[in-house]
């Protein structure tokens, strides 16, 4: 547990000449269940966007195993530190399009088996496989997507408000998930949420406000 | 030939045409006056310039002054699709290399087919041709894929964020621009003969050829501009689509 997996140092983003972040730093530690909140437009998808190499910070410096995460391979960084994102769409015609990318982009065949396995474990089943990406609900969606950075061991998952188009039935299945994959399977997460329940189950917890952490706790 | 012959005096009355475009122009107030003129005079100057030049280069036979001719077409065709891939990277040198590959194999194969001579009267109206199309579907092929990176810019992202490579995330939006592109040359070789004469054929029985040997030529130039739409602009797709990420593999905004 006390590896740090991530040290983040004075990370800074601009947009627009709009401050999005200012001198973020912060430590996560292997293992580690990192929740982070905040009001909205505080900066939270900004911050796992780069964290994901999706965005480059405007300056600071981002080490993931004491490496620059600048000098990894970015498909092979991503796929170790895989990013779902708040509002994701669906790609393809099919649920199964969307399951067997994961596969095409390794060059492997494809496991429906697996596919199958976790759409159970979110509340789904194999029928789900077939369907059309435009005939499943908004919460569907949403657990169809975050399977997608499952069927492939990872070591970090960073959730962006990953229940928050859910019931309160298939967000507690959800957050059973997250809680088992951080400790079984030792997961690093870290994850933005805007439920104070889900927040404080943290092991780690940043509170961020107008683009700069305004509370931080470790267990 | 026959006697194939417009006078400028005939050339004169025909311009009574572009007289009914400016009346409707002034009736229904459409505010293209300037521009059905200025069409007007650049057809006929544009026309006579290169009429002149034509005739010059095919009387010449000179085999440097063709390929000059050639390479001039091919830069235009270039430059004009560059200008509709709303300002990526290296536009011209993409546009230049798929339409100048794409008409060369096409002239090749003619070559090696025999189905055309190395005369300037054959070479240049070909390649202009050859260009042209290429120039249109490479064009349509940059639009499409612009929409396209417009439209799925979301799923690109998430693919990317899956661990995908630019390639693995653009390669629905590749397959789309490359089938928009071909998809007019391939409608219009089903319905040639159907609906229009084709301007190659048409030209050739007006200058007296047979029916039965036009359709030959116009079948061939039908081949060739299936063969070149499709092969510029996948050359021109491949090329293009790195320009939406950056050296870091990110979608540009
Ligand atoms: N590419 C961009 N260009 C300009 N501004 C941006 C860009 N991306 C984000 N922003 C701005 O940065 C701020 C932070 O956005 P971000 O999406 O990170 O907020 P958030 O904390 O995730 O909010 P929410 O809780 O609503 O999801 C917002 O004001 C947003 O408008
Ligand atoms: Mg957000």
């Amino acid at each position: 547990m006390s590896q740090p997996i991530f040290t983040l140092q004075d990370i800074n983003f601009e947009a627009d000449q709009k401050k999005i972040l200012q001198h973020i730093s912060f430590t996560v530690k292997q293992g580690e269940l990192v929740t982070i909140t905040g009001p909205s437009g505080s900066g939270k998808s900004t911050l796992l966007k780069i964290i994901a190499t999706l965005l480059s910070e405007t300056s600071g410096k981002i080490l993931f195993h004491d490496k620059d995460i600048n000098q990894y391979e970015p498909t092979e960084y991503r796929k170790l530190v895989s990013y779902c994102f708040q509002t994701p769409s669906l790609f393809g015609d099919t649920v199964q399009d969307n399951l067997s990318f994961p596969y095409e982009i390794r060059h492997k065949e494809f496991d429906q088996k697996r596919a199958i396995h976790l759409l159970e474990r979110v509340g789904l089943d194999a029928s789900y496989l077939d369907k059309s990406i435009h005939d499943i609900s908004g919460g569907e969606k949403q657990r169809v997507a975050l399977i997608r950075n499952l069927l492939f061991e990872t070591d970090v998952l960073l959730l962006d408000e990953v229940t928050s188009a859910l019931d309160h039935e298939n967000s507690q299945i959800i957050r059973d998930l997250i809680f088992q994959l951080n400790q079984e399977e030792n997961i690093t997460v870290l994850w933005v949420t805007h439920n104070p329940d889900e927040f404080k189950e943290g092991t780690h917890q940043i509170k961020m406000v107008e683009g700069q952490i305004q509370e931080e706790y470790h267990e | 030939m026959n006697s194939l012959n417009i006078s400028n005096t005939s050339l004169i009355f025909a311009s009574v045409l572009i007289v009914i475009a400016l009346l409707i122009d002034y009736k229904e107030k459409l505010g293209l006056g300037k521009d059905i003129f200025i069409a007007a005079i650049r057809t006929v100057v544009q026309l006579f310039v290169i009429g002149y030049v034509l005739s010059y280069i095919f009387k010449l036979d000179n085999i440097l002054v063709t390929l000059f001719m050639v390479l001039f077409i091919i830069v235009n065709a270039a430059i004009n699709a560059a200008k509709r891939t709303g300002g990526i990277d290296k536009a011209f040198s993409i546009s230049l290399i798929a339409i100048g590959v794409g008409t060369a194999v096409s002239l090749i194969v003619l070559f090696v087919s025999g189905a055309l001579e190395w005369t300037p009267s054959q070479i240049v109206p070909i390649t202009g041709m050859i260009a042209s199309n290429a120039m249109t579907a490479v064009g349509v092929g940059y639009r499409s894929m612009n929409a396209s990176f417009k439209d799925q810019r979301q799923q690109v992202l998430e693919k990317l964020a899956l661990g995908a490579d630019i390639k693995q995330a653009t390669a629905p939006i590749i397959r789309h621009s490359i089938k928009s592109a071909m998809a007019p040359s391939i409608d219009r070789a089903k319905t040639v003969g159907l609906v229009s004469l084709p301007g190659m054929m048409s030209g050739l029985m007006f200058a007296g050829i047979e029916p039965t040997t036009a359709i030959r030529y116009q079948i061939v130039v039908m081949f060739m501009l299936i063969a070149t739409t499709g092969f510029s602009t996948m050359i021109a797709s491949y090329l293009a689509y790195k320009s939406y990420f950056n050296d870091r593999k990110q979608l540009l905004d």
